[in-house]
């Protein structure tokens, strides 16, 4: 047993360092280290900068553009981009869709939609909870109903994130009820959103911005080829995706630099009045959070160590969602704890704008702290709830 | 980056397993936990001969030149056993003093005693007063000549009863609570002076009550140097701590899966009591604490296998991890069992027990999330 890297793996991590060191642009990250939020032209920018590096499909094969990298360069790489606090792509195109196009699409497909996805041309929405469908998504309802060439959609997918700014939804339909399985007549297809029918209503969140929207479909005609795969197989496909995301889905790397500005900030004193770090309660709170991180971390090394040498990941990786999740929520938490009175000033321009300091109400992001809090119980509820994934973990790795 | 293990790591676990399988079943171990002995002569003979109370030692010294990996491998499997022979007591504490600090004479007096398997030892580490903190010692050493006379009270000296070399800190200067100023002596237990109240621990250990009154002792008896044993206390204890960690880690995966297993044999409702949510989150629930639980013990096992300085802090961390998760996962064990995890005749009180006493051993949990912060202020 050891923990350290190999000399290429510590060089490749100098590359990653220096890169996100020179290239992350500086206005960008005063928004990301106050807990702002970006806009769609900040991600464009940021994804275009690292598509020109060759690091904008990191899970990708080398044949469609992608890195082709080992699963510890791609742990490398998250703690870098994690460490500058520079934002990850977007997950719904590069992440989501695009290992289903290649992976189960035709060749006409690949062709027409992986180009546009790696250089942040296209931006993709995810289509799969609907009102009546959320835990339960095997339920779900919207239709696909073959016409000629053509399938008509009709129904509503909910949840949507960034479908205002998207120019393409993936969406899990049903092309069938006559089967014996509900999960068999579920079929995979890709969606325009300028097509006909489709209309975005916004869903405010609690926090008070515009992040997810209701997407209605009211006979929504398209091309049968933008059926993914084969009709009924949209469900084995979903699943796939899921297990893309498997090693990175504690966000450890993105935790530990959270806590690493915790604990600056609670260090701090301001206008000469003590540093938080000093109240022994608090320590306590950071200390244990720093714990439990750490025991993910290397949860997450063990499923990375089994993957590396060819092994599927063990019982430990199905927790990774879990703890990830319980991490970053409690982090939320602290921040807005640390703040004090300061997290209740309900200032919405600072959450999207990139203000001067001097300008600021509150020192630093400390309005942002309590808008990322509410935001982000969101964590433990999307992705399937915690609770799914307790579900799941029950029946597959416990056996009952 | 790597967490497989070396061929003689997995011999080593191997056959620590084996023996439990094989000769340590639960029946034997009750049997030798509600003797009148303290633990098996026999057995421990066993211990000697598969050479496993040479593991931790250099092999300068007869040893196998084993490290905390081993010692993790080794205690893992007596956790699971629920071994009550004191590995603990005899070969990590006093032996790790021994190893550490001890003179070649003293080495050869006692410590090829302790890897032969024919000497009991101990180490005095607490005191009534002291609660966790090894440096509070109020036991007084004072200097006569080319002799120490010790006089003060040990409490919950582990195999205190049993053995026949006892290592007691004592205060040669400083106040009672300094650092510096404590100093280690190898004193008989049959020492003039020397009176012990021996006992069983509700886990099914032995330890006992030491006074010393006026107990003269050469000065050939200080281990390492005078007023310099905290240092030396403190790496043994932590290396302990380690140990108590991984046999935590043991149980408390056998607990989880004893009870999931159970879960799936009782049958209320006319279903088997495993197939209801509200019981299926609480065994997952204890799935992700053995987890998180194992990989905090990786990580500080190799951060102390590779002398990194943080090692101190991460056996904190892990002792505060295993206080914490260790009870869930017992409590959480007993009440899915229900009524039958309350009788003596389940094996799943016992484990409870043992897990209990190791959330005690060496700091609770509250003592070393303190200790964690106070480490990170360095």
């Amino acid at each position: 047993m050891h923990i350290s890297f190999t000399k290429e793996e510590r060089e490749f991590q100098q590359e990653a360092r220096r890169f996100f060191a020179e290239k992350f642009p500086e206005d960008i990250k005063r928004k990301q280290d106050s807990g702002a939020v970006l806009s769609k032209e900040d991600y464009v920018r940021w994804q275009k900068i690292m598509y020109a590096k060759g690091w904008a499909a990191i899970n990708w094969p080398t044949e469609y553009g992608g890195t082709g990298w080992t699963p510890i360069q791609m742990y490398i790489f998250s703690n870098e981009i994690a460490r500058a606090n520079a934002p990850d792509m977007l997950p719904f195109g590069v992440k989501m869709v695009a290992p289903i196009i290649y992976t189960f699409g035709s060749e006409e497909q690949k062709a027409r939609f992986l180009p546009d996805i790696l250089e942040s041309n296209v931006w993709w929405c995810q289509g799969y909870s609907e009102p009546g469908s959320g835990s339960d998504l095997a339920s779900l309802k919207m239709r696909a109903d073959r016409d000629g060439d053509s399938y008509i959609l009709n129904g509503t997918k909910t949840w949507t994130t960034l479908a205002h700014m998207a120019d393409w939804i993936f969406c899990l339909v049903r092309t069938s009820t006559d089967v014996a399985r509900r999960q068999e007549g579920i079929s995979f297809v890709l969606v325009d959103m300028q097509t006909p029918g489709v209309t975005v209503r916004p869903i405010i969140t609690i926090e008070g911005e515009r992040e997810v929207n209701e997407v209605h479909f009211e006979d929504v005609r398209i091309p049968v080829n933008n059926l993914v795969g084969e009709e009924g197989k949209g469900w084995t496909y979903g699943k796939v995706l899921l297990q893309h995301e498997r090693t990175n889905i504690a966000g450890v790397a993105r935790s530990q630099n959270s806590l690493k500005r915790l604990k600056e900030k609670a260090a701090q004193t301001i206008h000469g009045g003590p540093a938080l770090a000093d109240d022994q309660n608090f320590a306590r709170k950071i200390a244990a959070v720093e714990i439990d991180l750490k025991a993910l971390e290397y949860t997450q090394l063990r499923t990375l160590a089994a993957v590396a040498v060819g092994k599927a990941p063990g019982p430990e990786s199905s927790i990774l969602k879990i703890c990830g999740s319980e991490i970053q929520q409690e982090l939320d938490a602290l921040f807005m704890e640390a703040a004090g009175y300061f997290a209740l000033p309900y200032v919405p321009d600072q959450y999207v704008i990139d203000f001067p300091e001097d300008e600021r109400i509150g020192h630093g992001g400390e309005t942002n702290t309590s808008l990322r809090y509410f935001n982000n119980r969101k964590a433990s509820i999307y992705g399937g709830s915690n609770e799914i994934q307790k579900n799941i973990i029950a029946k597959h790795v416990l056996g009952l | 980056m790597d967490f497989s293990l070396t061929e003689e790591q997995t011999m080593l676990a191997d056959s620590v397993s084996r023996f439990i399988a094989n000769d340590y079943n639960f029946e034997r171990r009750m049997k030798i936990a509600e003797s009148d002995e303290n633990f098996s002569a026999e057995i421990w003979q066993t211990f000697a001969e598969l050479g496993w109370t040479a593991v931790p030692f250099c092999e300068e010294d007869g040893g196998l030149g084993g490290g905390p990996v081993e010692l993790m491998l080794m205690m893992e499997q007596f956790g699971r056993g629920l071994v009550v022979e004191p590995y603990l007591a005899n070969i990590i504490l006093a032996g790790g003093v021994l190893q550490r600090a001890g003179s070649d004479e003293q080495k050869t007096n006692w410590l090829s005693g302790i890897i032969e398997g024919s000497l009991q030892a101990a180490l005095a580490f607490s005191e009534p007063q002291a609660r966790f903190e090894i440096a509070d010692i109020a036991t007084t050493a004072t200097a006569d000549g080319d002799h120490f006379t010790l006089s003060g009270q040990k409490a919950f000296v582990l195999n205190g009863g049993s053995a026949e070399l006892v290592i007691i800190p004592a205060r040669t200067a400083g106040a009672q609570n300094d650092t510096g100023g404590i100093t280690l002596f190898a004193v008989p237990a049959d020492s003039e002076g020397l009176s012990r109240k021996s006992y069983k621990t509700v886990d099914a250990h032995a330890a006992a009550e030491i006074t010393l009154s006026n107990v003269r002792v050469p000065a050939t008896s200080v281990i390492g140097d005078v007023d310099a044993g905290h240092a030396i206390l403190e790496a043994v204890i932590d290396e302990a701590t380690l140990a108590v960690c991984a046999e935590a880690i043991g149980i408390m995966r056998t607990m989880h899966d004893k009870t999931v297993e159970y879960s799936k044999s009782r049958v209320q409702f006319g279903v088997p009591i495993g197939s209801f949510q509200a019981l299926q989150h609480r065994m997952v629930d204890t799935l992700i604490a053995c987890e998180q639980s194992h990989s905090l013990l990786l990580w500080t096992a190799l951060l102390t296998s590779e002398g990194k300085p943080d090692a101190r802090q991460a056996i904190s961390a892990l002792k505060y991890q295993v206080g914490t998760a260790g009870r869930l996962v017992a409590e959480e064990a007993v009440q899915i069992h229900g009524g039958m995890g309350v009788t003596w005749e389940l094996d799943i009180a016992h484990y409870f027990k043992r897990l209990s006493a190791i959330g005690i051993l060496f700091g609770n949990a509250d003592f070393h999330l303190d200790r964690y912060v106070n480490l990170s202020a360095i």
